[in-house]
């Protein structure tokens, strides 16, 4: 019985949290990855670009509450993302037409693109600013809980609870079918091969007459979808704020290198490295540890590796290990 | 002749933009932009020193900064004695412990032979000296917090002379670089981009979490300053009758004597700095760095090694970025850590460097100057757009009210814009490399 109880604290503190935040971090991953492994740099912009999605996604979103258009339990955000989606992949395009277009003509160094990135970061971030504000943004609403701890103990008897936001549930839930979308076109449909093509070997692809423009034109409306939904879905669970969103760069890179940068499965695999290690070197244990422990073991201490503050670093130096002895990732990505 | 004409036209527009700031707002605001114009300057010298001249991209200018402002406090204020005795020595015992574990790994890394049982050994040391390390160190940590925490609840420093603290900030950030370079420069292109963007990271929630080292981010004020306070000068009637006598308010008197002492120290740092980094680049030192940033395969079949130059430009690259990290502390009088923030501390260092001209040291330097200036003044002057913009607008009008509001946004934007059109249109920046 206390091991049962051990398992649902363990779920509701770890679990639970690691795999909603797992799947957003993949989902930002795989934008980053296919960025780098189709265009060739790494894109500084992609927290920007996610923060953007989810404006146009939460404005949208605002519109539809205020006409009373409404989802039922779920939250209407989700009817709102495809027109997230599509101003996201407008503001790619137009960024593609106007500042990265010129680089890949010229054949820049691919570092040469990374700072160009950065100013395109830079715009992207006062963009959003200026138009929504630096601060917090709620736009949740249906449903908060699947079940809640206190329905769950009731339910089960058991002394611990577990909750589930309905904002986990959807990512995850969204997470899964995005990424199955997103390996059926990238492995069964002529464009998605012409891309992995194009990635590999890009002479070789050029030769056999594939049109690199449209390869990148679909890649930057891929990785809009993405961001559109990595964004939302990351404000659905915690909550909207522009600074947060260029924070969130961050842990996305480390769990796109730590998968190995170029390699879609790779930054699945990274973004939930990322996130079961941030939540549980910072988790305290003690809960845990008293319920399976004989009462002579049981800790006084928090057991906890290092403080919640921390878990922000902890990403990197998950990310400086991995790359210690794997300088390009778990599953060797590329290098360019 | 002509390129000479140029450069010094370029210095005397951004020598312009700041007197007339003087004239039309305030002597005061245009010095304190000097002053950060001379600190924004040292570290696009910096900077550009790994970028510039070896083609290293370190997007971790942030933590070398911050390091140099954490020298700050470690030198120039006043030791906490009675958190010594409670667990000064607990903490530096525990710091030593925590090092001798990682020397220790390594060392089992090194010689034992690769299979099971060396990561087996490997674990086992970590983990066994992280709970010694932690056995030892938080209770000591406890005792230094527990130290009249509203004043100072930390070690302290040594109560030297604030000046010192430059040179040793710098010193600082070096150590701190050698660690990083010896682990992360044989990392590929963006690879080590991200490394360097992490590390900083760490450094800053390092300072912002263990208050026993300074304060986290309750903040270390009134650090000591290197000139006189104001209040001084205006209780010194020599200095006021002298003031009277220029026709100058005695407490606007005092300020600017304050500021222009600042300018005065920084100048000196950063003439310093540009000489040795042009001494640098002319040298044969300097043209194998940029053999080496221009062909790092050519270089290397010429026998230069590669990775030790890497990592020496490294070290010497972050060391300025801590010297300046150690001067803008000193500037504030205080150390803030939740003030550390990539936007400001990297990725405008880089707009710095890459609109100045990277390669060239004037070039970074203007750049500094004139991106620092951008920066302060961008604010107000988008604020005047709108306003000049919205003024057919209803007063109160939601729209109005919003864009006036939003105005202080435009100053990211803006420097997006500038980095864009100059990596477009003069991609080498308004002074180029020779």
């Amino acid at each position: 019985m206390d091991f049962l109880n051990a398992f649902v604290a363990l779920s509701n503190f770890v679990l639970v949290p690691a795999i909603a935040y797992g799947s957003q971090l993949a989902l930002g991953a795989l934008g980053v990855t296919l960025i780098y492994g189709i265009l060739r740099f790494s894109n500084f912009a992609h927290g920007d670009t996610m923060a953007f999605g989810a404006m146009t996604t939460i404005l949208v979103t605002w519109w539809m509450q205020s006409v009373g258009i409404s989802f039922g339990p779920l939250p209407t955000a989700l009817l709102a993302l495809p027109f997230g989606m599509l101003g996201c992949m407008a503001l790619l395009l137009i960024t593609d037409r106007t500042v990265y277009r010129f680089y890949r003509e010229q054949k820049a160094k691919p570092v040469i693109l990374v700072i160009v990135s950065m100013g395109v970061m830079f715009i992207m971030n006062g963009l959003v600013r200026f138009i929504i504000g630096p601060d917090d943004q709620r736009f949740g609403d249906g449903e908060r809980f699947i079940i809640s701890a206190r329905e769950f103990r009731d339910l089960t008897g058991l002394r611990e609870g577990l909750a589930i936001k309905t904002s986990q549930g959807i990512t995850v839930i969204t997470a899964i079918i995005v990424v199955a979308l997103l390996f059926w076109f990238l492995n069964r449909t002529r464009t998605g091969k012409s891309m992995r093509a194009y990635s590999d070997n890009e002479d070789l692809a050029l030769l056999s007459g594939i049109n690199p423009e449209r390869v990148v034109m679909y890649t930057w409306l891929i990785v809009a979808a993405l961001a559109t939904v990595a964004g939302v879905l990351y404000g659905l669970d915690k909550s909207f704020k522009p600074f947060t969103y260029f924070q969130l760069l961050l842990p996305i890179f480390a769990a796109a290198i730590v998968g190995g940068l170029g390699s879609p499965l790779g930054a699945i695999a990274g973004g939930f490295v990322i996130a079961f290690s941030e939540v549980m070197i910072t988790y305290a244990w003690r809960k845990v540890a008293n319920y399976i422990l004989p009462e002579e073991l049981q800790p006084d201490g928090l057991v906890q590796l290092l403080s919640t503050d921390y878990k922000f670093a902890v990403s990197f130096v998950i990310l400086l290990i991995v790359l210690l002895f794997r300088p390009t990732g778990l599953f060797r990505g590329k290098a360019v | 002749m002509n390129d000479a004409l140029k450069n010094v036209g370029l210095f005397a527009l951004v020598g312009a933009l700041i007197i007339a700031t003087g004239i039309g707002q305030s002597w005061n605001s245009a010095l304190l932009i000097l002053n950060m114009g001379l600190i924004s300057a040292i570290m696009a010298l910096g900077v550009n020193l790994q970028w510039g001249f070896a083609g290293l991209f370190n997007v971790g200018v942030m933590g070398f900064v911050a390091l140099g402002g954490l020298a700050a406090v470690l030198i120039a204020m006043p030791p906490t004695t009675e958190a010594w005795a409670a667990g000064g020595t607990g903490v530096i015992l525990a710091l030593l412990m925590g090092a001798a574990t990682i020397v220790a790994a390594i060392m089992v890394m090194k010689r034992l032979p690769a299979g099971r049982a060396r990561t087996l050994a490997m674990l086992a040391v970590l983990i066994g000296g992280f709970v010694l390390y932690r056995a030892v160190f938080d209770p000591a940590v406890e005792a230094v917090e527990a130290v009249n925490p509203a004043a100072t609840g930390y070690l302290g420093g040594l109560g030297l002379p604030v000046l010192i603290a430059w040179p040793i900030g710098g010193v600082l950030a070096a150590g701190v670089a050698w660690l990083i370079g010896k682990t992360a420069l044989g990392l590929r292109s963006d690879y080590l981009a991200i490394a360097t963007l992490g590390i900083a990271e760490i450094i800053i929630s390092v300072l912002k979490n263990e208050d026993w080292l300074a304060r986290g981010v309750k903040n270390v004020i009134g650090i000591p300053r290197p000139v006189p306070r104001e209040i001084d000068l205006q209780n010194d009637p020599s200095f006021v009758e002298r003031a009277v006598d220029l026709g100058l308010n005695p407490v606007t008197a005092s300020s600017l004597y304050v500021k222009l002492g600042y300018s005065i120290l920084f100048l000196v740092v950063l003439l310093i700095l540009l000489w040795l980094a042009q001494k640098a680049l002319n040298s044969p030192w300097g043209r194998m760095m940029r053999a080496i940033r221009d062909n790092e395969v050519a270089a290397e079949a010429m026998g230069k090694d590669v990775t030790a130059r890497h990592l020496q430009i490294f070290i010497l690259g972050s060391a300025v970025c801590g010297i300046a990290g150690a001067m803008m502390t000193t500037l504030d009088g205080q150390l803030t850590p939740g003030t550390y923030q990539p936007l400001r501390f990297t990725f405008l260092v880089w707009v710095m460097v890459i609109v100045g001209g990277s390669g060239n040291n004037f070039g970074a330097v203007l750049g500094g100057f004139l991106i620092w200036f951008l920066w302060v003044q961008v604010e107000p002057m988008g604020l005047f757009v709108i306003q000049t913009l919205t003024a057919g607008l209803a007063d109160g009008s939601a729209l109005k009210e919003h864009l006036l509001d939003s105005a202080a946004h435009m100053r990211l934007l803006t420097m997006g814009v500038i980095l864009l059109l100059v990596l477009r249109f003069s991609p080498r920046g308004l002074i180029p490399e020779r």
